[in-house]
């Protein structure tokens, strides 16, 4: 697929491939998507904000310049920002591929990182060289601060202007605790949302720590997503309860709010509320308790976000929905068109009752202190 | 003034995250003084790190931002450090204002960039701002702890007093933008207020009317017990038992 070179999150011309349950596939412009929405059925979008996760710098041990980029965190909490997870690149920007970037110079528990204003520590390599778990010297105020003066965001050798956090934040936009934006969001603006309204259609947020797309290494890739902390309001757990009682389907505005509310689902298909850390991969023989359709970006087989849309549809479906957006000149990544899988048909019926076999879980290091304890 | 232990009910500041900009002297100080005494949680903008840390020291729990409303580029990292540090967003209070020349000047002796920079901080500022805090305050109102916009205003807004020029049609402008927010955020449940503190013994106060005489003028610390009075009636619970129109152009409270 054509990669999306425009930082333009709802650009005139955006398609959308709707694929149902029997795996036919309609094209429509991506404004008529509320053409595709039923009165009863629910709307869930995450609603986080894009961290300028981006941090240059210097690695005072060798000297030698380096970007890091903030990748994971252990809660949500707003003073629970001196601890990330970290992918490291050396010296370069964005221009270059991510896969091309040379690697960081030898990194070692206790190197001290200059990010700017930032002070940071290395605290440990968690099994990769460029993959570390970080400590940020000061108060979270001033953590806050120097991250949102001193950071950018992560920025795509696909665009090549310079993305501003502007060009990044979704009309929704809260808590800031993406590391890359939940894109699939872009889709929305406040007209939709009204015309939603107005449509009898219910809409509800969840807050989900995004993650990176890429860390530029094979290997490291192959262990995204990391875990990712997320927030269900109570108010949310309560619509979904809704839905399910009036037979609406439950939709997904992007990966990211699958992850977290399959996450919290309880045996019966309903959503505990509250703070947590989605683990869970989903994927193929992923049982889906909560969601019955996701909207998404077009993805490329092979990433972590194709794996997960392998939970919403069969391969065959799958691979003939990728050669369609091929040949009709879709186009992909953060700011590309948008694929509308809906299962409900055939799925909404088939509630899992049972564990959660079908997700593989998480291989975080299990020596990365940032995954141990959560408040 | 609310003592521990009451309920939220009874005590609709206990928790509230507001946002004040323009919150190191005059009317801002005087709120992030009283929504704290309140109970809320509270971060506040401006422009001098130096004052913003005097601040932020003298009132613990304060949060201070450094950042200056009219600049583009500081609109984004203030709604960071705003949402990051208080998890979410129930009240945002745009108060920081330029007066536009000092000392006033009738409008064919100013000079347009003064015009330009009265309208950067009072009406583009707010609303680039408002903007990029909007998902935050919705959420709020989404989740049922109601949400509200104050927009400070001046009897300016409305009245076209001679060498008010720029500081007049700023305000004015921002009104206006007040009221088509207050329409088009009713069904998402934010509600826009325009308030109009009066003549305060303010420094902005000071710059434009440089001989008054501060007796005869309010104390900020009253204006600001007005604002947080209204900003309660707005939100759930207490708000909906007074019937008081949502976008209130007179002053909010007594004369000067």
């Amino acid at each position: 697929m054509i990669a999306a070179d425009h930082p333009i999150q709802r650009p005139p011309g955006a398609m959308l491939a709707v694929v149902d349950a029997r795996g036919a596939i309609e094209h429509a412009p991506r404004s008529a998507f509320v053409d595709f929405l039923r009165p009863g059925d629910l709307v869930i979008a995450n609603d986080a904000a894009t961290l300028p996760a981006s941090l240059r710098g210097e690695h005072v041990p060798s000297g030698a310049p380096i970007e890091v980029r903030l990748a994971g965190r252990r809660s949500l909490a707003p003073d629970d920002v001196d601890r990330f997870l970290a992918v490291v690149f050396g010296d370069g920007d964005f221009h270059t591929r991510t896969e091309d970037r040379p690697p960081p110079p030898g990194l070692a528990p206790g190197d001290r990182l200059q990010l700017g204003p930032q002070v940071a520590t290395i605290e440990q390599l968690c099994g990769h060289p460029r993959f570390v778990s970080l400590r940020l010297r000061g108060s979270p105020d001033e953590i806050w601060a120097s991250l949102s003066r001193h950071g950018r965001p992560i920025q795509y050798a696909h665009v090549p202007e310079s993305l501003a956090l502007e060009d990044v934040w979704t009309k929704i936009a809260g808590p800031p605790v993406a590391f890359e934006p939940p894109s699939a969001g872009f889709v929305l603006d406040w007209r939709l949302l009204a015309a939603m309204r107005s449509g009898g259609i219910a809409f509800a947020t969840i807050t989900h720590a995004a993650g990176i797309s890429s860390t530029g290494d094979a290997e490291l890739d192959r262990r995204l997503p990391f875990d990712e902390p997320y927030r269900i309001p109570e108010e949310t757990a309560l619509a979904i309860r809704r839905a399910f009682a009036r037979g609406g389907r439950k939709i997904a505005i992007g990966t990211t709010v699958v992850r977290a509310l399959e996450h919290a689902a309880t045996r019966d298909g309903m959503v505990r509320s509250g703070a947590g850390v989605a683990t869970k991969r989903i994927g193929p023989t992923s049982k889906l308790r909560v969601v019955d359709a996701i909207v998404s970006g077009t993805h490329e087989p092979g990433t972590s976000h194709y794996k997960l849309l392998r939970a919403f549809a069969d391969d065959a479906t799958l691979l003939r929905a990728s050669h369609e957006l091929d040949a009709r000149g879709y186009r992909t990544h953060e700011f590309g068109d948008s694929v509308f899988f809906d299962r409900s048909q055939r799925g909404r019926l088939r509630l899992d009752r049972g564990g959660s076999a079908g997700f593989t879980g998480s291989d975080m290091d299990a020596g990365c202190p940032v995954r141990l304890q959560l408040s | 003034m609310q003592s521990a232990g009451r309920n939220a009910l009874e005590c609709p500041f206990a928790g509230l995250r507001v946002a004040i900009t323009g919150g190191t002297s005059g009317l801002g100080l005087a709120l992030v003084e009283e929504l704290k005494r309140r109970g809320a949680q509270v971060a506040f903008v401006a422009r001098d790190q130096g004052r913003v840390e005097r601040v932020a020291r003298e009132h613990p729990g304060a949060h201070g931002i450094v950042g200056d409303v009219s600049r583009k580029d500081d609109i984004h990292p203030i709604a960071i450090q705003v949402v990051g540090r208080l998890g979410g967003l129930d009240v945002l209070v745009n108060n920081a204002s330029d007066l536009g020349p000092a000392p006033l000047q009738l409008l064919g002796d100013t000079d347009c960039g003064d015009l330009e920079r009265a309208l950067a901080t009072n009406v583009v500022g707010p609303f680039r701002l408002t903007k990029a805090l909007l998902g935050a305050l919705v959420a709020s109102a989404r989740e049922g702890k109601g949400s509200v916009v104050v927009n400070v205003s001046s009897d300016a807004a409305i009245h076209p007093y001679p060498s008010w020029g720029a500081y007049g049609a700023s305000k004015a402008a921002l009104l206006h933008l007040s009221r088509i927010w207050h329409e088009e955020l009713a069904s998402e449940g934010v509600r826009v207020l325009s308030l109009d503190p009066g003549d305060m013994d303010t420094p902005l106060h000071a710059l434009a009317v440089p001989d008054a005489d501060p007796a005869t003028l309010k104390r900020p610390e009253a204006a600001a017990r007005e604002l947080a009075d209204a900003i309660g009636d707005a939100l759930p619970d207490r708000g909906s038992l007074r019937a008081r129109g949502a976008v209130m152009s007179e002053r909010a409270g007594g004369s000067p």
